[in-house]
C-alpha cells in the first residue's frame, strides 16, 4: 500500500525526471509554469473523501499503484496496432498520439483549409506559436485542482488546433490517445490546447484507448477557446483498458454568441473522472452538454459538469445518461451557476440513469445556484430499472428476454447516441452498443 | 388446437380464474365475454404467459404441448399472439426494428429463413392495409404519441405480420370510436382463416357485430357460466349481465 504522502513525494519526483528528460526544449515560460504547478501541487496534495467535490471518487486506488511515466516508445505499439486499436477512422484529419507523444507516422491531417494549424502541442510551444502562450493554462485551473495541477506541470506533448476567425472545417479533427504502457504501469499527462476564432467552426473528437489488460494511469486536460459566434462540437470517447485509470478535465471558454457542444461517452476504465467545465462568458452563448456513461463489473464512471452562466441571454442544455450493470458504481453531478450579471440565462439539466443489477449505484447530485431573478431553470434527474412491461410486450412476439432487455437498455441510451452529429461516430458508437445489447436471442 | 381444463389462477394473491374449461379448434373464433373482474384479461394474460399471474391447478394444451410451461416469447414463436388491451409504448425501438426481430425469431423457431429488409418492408406494406396504418408510425417508437386507434390498429398489423396459429385480442374495442372500430373488425376479418383460430375478449356486443364470432362464451367469477352461439350475445346485450347474476342465483345453493 503507498500511501498518498507517498504518492505526492513519488509524482513530485516525476516532475525532476521530467524537467531534466526535457532540459532546453520547452520555453522558460513554460518552465515557469511548471514549476508554479508542481509548487501549487505540493501545497494542495490529492484530493480525499473529505472533499465535496471527491465525495464519492476515493482516488486512493490511483494512488496504490506505482506509476512511472510512460515512455515514448512508438515500436512497441506498430506490429499489431491494428488488431486491437478499433476506434476506426472518421473522414476529416486524424492525429495519433502515443503516451501523449504525437505520432506523425499514424497521422494523417487530410485537406486542412489555409491558416489551419494542428499538430504536436509540444512543437508549437518550441516554434513560440503566437497564440499557445497566451492561452496554454489560463483556463484549466491548476491552482484549485490536483489533477490539473499534475497535468501542467508534467505535460510532455499533446494536441493543438487552431482555427482562425471565419474559417470553417470540413470534416472533423480526430485525436487519438493511445496508452502502451510497456512493461510495468505507467502514466501520461496528455495536454490539449484548441482555439477557434471567431465565427469559425469546428469539430474535434478525442477519444482515448489502450490495450484492454493494461494498468495505466491517463490524466488528461483539455483547454478550449471559442471566439465570438464560433460553433465547436467536442466529442470525447473514452474507450480506454477495463484496469486503467482516467482522469480529464475540459475546460471550455466560450465569448459572445459562441456556440459549443460537448459530448461525453465513458464505456472503459477501471475508475474514471470527466470534469467538464463551460464558461459561457459573453452574451447570448448557447451550450448543450451530453454524456452517456456505461459501466460494469467493478467499474467506477464519475461525471463532473458546471456551467457558469456568466453573461445574460445564455442557453444550456445538459442531457447525461448512465447504464449501470454489475457491481459498477457512476456519480454525476451537475452544477449550474447562474451569476448576478446573467439575467435571461435559459438552463436546462437532466440525468437518468437505468439499474440493471441490484448491486449498481449511482450518486446524482443537480446543483442549481443561482444569484438572478429572471432567470428560467429547471433539473430532474431519475434512477429506474427496466420496465417489466416492456420487457413482456417484446417477449410476447417471439423476442427473447434477453433480446428484449438488451433492446431496452439500447434504446434507452438512443437519444444520447442521436444528437451525436457526426455521421460515422454515431453509427461507430451504435455498433459498438448494439454489440454490447444486441448479444442475446 | 387449445385445450383448457380446470385453469385456477392467481394475481397478488388471490384466485381471479375458478376452474375455468375451454376448447377452441383451428378455424374457430370464441368470444369471450363478461362483466369487469370477471377474469377476461387474467384469462388473456396467463395464456400469453405474464409471469405475474400464478396459475395454481389445471392445464392448458396448445397443439399437443403443455402451453404453461412455455416461456411467453417460446409461446409467441409456437404461434400464441395476444393483442394487448393496452399496448406499451416503448421510446428509443422503432417498431421496424422490433417486429423484423421478432418475425425473424418467430421464422428461426418454425425451421424458415430469415427475411431480408427488402422482403419485410414489402410483407409490412402488404400489411399495414389491412388496417389502413400510416406507413409514417413504421419508424416511430413503439406506440410513443399513437393515439388509442392507432395503438389497437398496430396490434392487429403486427398480429398480421406475424401470423399467429391462435390469436387472443384483449378488448381490443376499448377506447375506439365506430370509424377505428369498423377499421379494427376488417383487419381482423381479413385474418379469418381455417388455420387460425381466434379468442376475442370484449365487455360490449357491440365488437360482435362486426367479428361474428362461432362461440360465445360468459366469464363470471373466474369461472364460464354459459356457452352458447353469436345468439347469446345479443341476450346478453339485451338483458344485461345481472341477467346471469340472476340465473346463477337460482341454480346454485345460497352461500356457495
Amino acid at each position: 500500500m503507498t500511501t498518498i504522502a507517498q504518492a505526492k513525494t513519488s509524482y513530485q519526483a516525476h516532475f525532476s525526471q521530467v524537467a531534466k528528460e526535457l532540459g532546453q526544449d520547452w520555453k522558460g515560460w513554460v518552465r515557469r509554469l511548471r514549476e508554479t504547478a508542481i509548487s501549487r501541487f505540493g501545497e494542495m496534495g490529492f484530493p480525499t473523501l473529505r472533499d465535496e467535490e471527491w465525495k464519492y471518487t476515493n482516488v486512493a486506488l490511483i494512488l496504490d499503484t506505482p506509476f512511472q511515466p510512460a515512455p515514448y516508445d512508438v515500436r512497441s505499439l506498430r506490429s499489431d496496432m491494428p488488431a486491437w486499436v478499433s476506434l476506426g477512422s472518421f473522414e476529416g484529419s486524424e492525429m495519433v498520439f502515443v503516451n501523449s507523444h504525437y505520432s506523425p507516422e499514424f497521422s494523417s491531417l487530410g485537406q486542412l483549409p489555409r491558416g489551419v494549424e494542428v499538430g504536436s502541442l509540444a512543437a508549437a510551444v518550441t516554434a513560440e506559436a503566437r497564440w499557445v502562450e497566451s492561452h496554454l493554462a489560463r483556463y484549466a485551473c491548476y491552482q484549485e485542482r490536483a489533477f490539473v495541477a499534475l497535468n501542467t506541470a508534467l505535460m510532455q506533448d499533446g494536441a493543438f488546433v487552431y482555427v482562425p476567425e471565419g474559417k470553417v472545417l470540413e470534416g472533423p479533427i480526430h485525436l487519438l490517445f493511445i496508452s502502451a504502457a510497456g512493461k510495468g504501469a505507467t502514466v501520461s499527462h496528455p495536454r490539449i490546447l484548441i482555439v477557434i476564432g471567431k465565427g469559425a467552426q469546428a469539430s474535434i473528437i478525442e477519444s482515448y484507448t489502450g490495450r484492454q489488460d493494461e494498468v495505466y494511469f491517463t490524466n488528461a486536460v483539455t483547454e478550449i477557446v471559442i471566439g465570438e459566434n464560433a460553433v465547436v462540437e467536442h466529442y470525447k470517447l473514452q474507450r480506454e483498458s477495463e484496469r486503467a485509470f482516467h482522469m480529464a478535465t475540459l475546460e471550455a471558454h466560450v465569448e459572445r454568441g459562441g456556440n459549443f457542444l460537448s459530448h461525453s461517452v465513458s464505456l472503459g476504465g477501471a475508475l474514471t473522472r470527466n470534469e467538464i467545465n463551460a464558461i459561457l462568458d459573453g452574451e447570448g452563448c448557447e451550450c448543450a452538454l451530453n454524456g452517456l456513461y456505461i459501466a460494469s463489473g467493478e467499474q467506477h464512471i464519475d461525471n463532473h459538469t458546471r456551467i457558469d452562466h456568466v453573461k445574460p441571454h445564455g442557453t444550456s442544455r445538459e442531457l447525461y445518461k448512465g447504464i449501470l450493470d454489475g457491481r459498477s458504481r457512476g456519480v454525476f453531478n451537475g452544477k449550474i451557476y447562474v451569476h448576478k450579471t446573467a439575467e435571461k440565462s435559459d438552463a436546462k439539466q437532466t440525468n437518468n440513469n437505468l439499474l440493471l443489477s441490484r448491486d449498481a449505484l449511482i450518486d446524482t447530485k443537480p446543483q442549481l445556484e443561482i444569484y438572478n431573478n429572471d432567470v428560467k431553470c429547471s433539473h430532474g434527474s431519475t434512477i429506474g430499472r427496466l420496465d417489466q412491461d416492456s420487457i413482456f410486450y417484446l417477449r410476447s412476439r417471439g423476442i427473447g428476454v434477453e433480446a428484449a432487455r438488451n433492446l431496452l437498455t439500447y434504446a434507452f441510451a438512443s437519444d444520447v447516441i442521436n444528437r451525436i452529429k457526426v455521421g460515422p461516430m454515431r453509427e461507430q458508437l451504435d455498433q459498438l452498443l448494439t454489440a454490447k445489447f444486441h448479444g442475446g436471442s | 388446437m387449445l385445450e383448457i381444463k380446470n385453469l385456477h389462477a392467481k394475481v397478488a394473491g388471490a384466485e381471479i380464474l375458478r376452474g375455468i374449461d375451454l376448447a377452441v379448434n383451428t378455424g374457430e373464433v370464441h368470444a369471450i365475454m363478461g362483466p369487469n373482474g370477471s377474469g377476461k384479461s387474467t384469462l388473456a394474460h396467463v395464456l400469453s404467459g405474464r409471469e405475474s399471474y400464478e396459475v395454481t391447478a389445471g392445464e392448458v394444451i396448445f397443439e399437443k404441448k403443455n402451453l404453461l410451461e412455455m416461456r411467453p416469447e417460446e409461446r409467441a414463436r409456437e404461434g400464441v399472439f395476444l393483442a394487448f388491451q393496452y399496448p406499451v409504448e416503448i421510446p428509443g425501438v422503432s417498431t421496424t426494428y422490433f417486429l423484423k426481430a421478432a418475425l425473424n425469431a418467430v421464422r428461426k423457431h418454425r425451421g424458415l429463413e430469415e427475411v431480408d429488409a427488402m422482403d419485410f418492408l414489402a410483407l409490412v406494406k402488404e400489411k399495414m392495409k389491412l388496417v389502413e396504418m400510416d406507413q409514417g408510425l413504421l419508424n416511430r417508437p413503439i406506440n410513443e404519441g399513437f393515439s388509442g386507434g392507432e395503438k389497437k390498429r398496430n396490434e392487429i398489423f403486427q398480429m398480421a405480420v406475424l401470423d399467429p396459429k391462435l390469436a387472443i385480442l384483449d378488448e381490443t374495442d376499448s377506447g375506439l370510436d365506430i370509424d377505428a372500430l369498423r377499421i379494427v373488425a376488417t383487419g381482423v376479418n381479413a385474418l379469418r382463416s381455417k388455420e387460425r383460430a381466434m379468442i376475442v375478449i370484449t365487455h360490449y356486443q357491440r365488437l360482435l357485430s362486426y367479428i361474428v364470432p362461432d362461440y360465445v362464451h360468459v366469464l363470471f367469477d373466474g369461472r364460464i357460466v354459459k356457452s352458447g352461439d353469436k345468439r347469446l350475445a345479443l341476450e346478453l346485450e339485451e338483458k344485461g349481465y345481472a341477467w346471469i347474476e340472476e340465473q346463477l342465483q337460482k341454480t346454485q345453493p345460497v352461500g356457495f
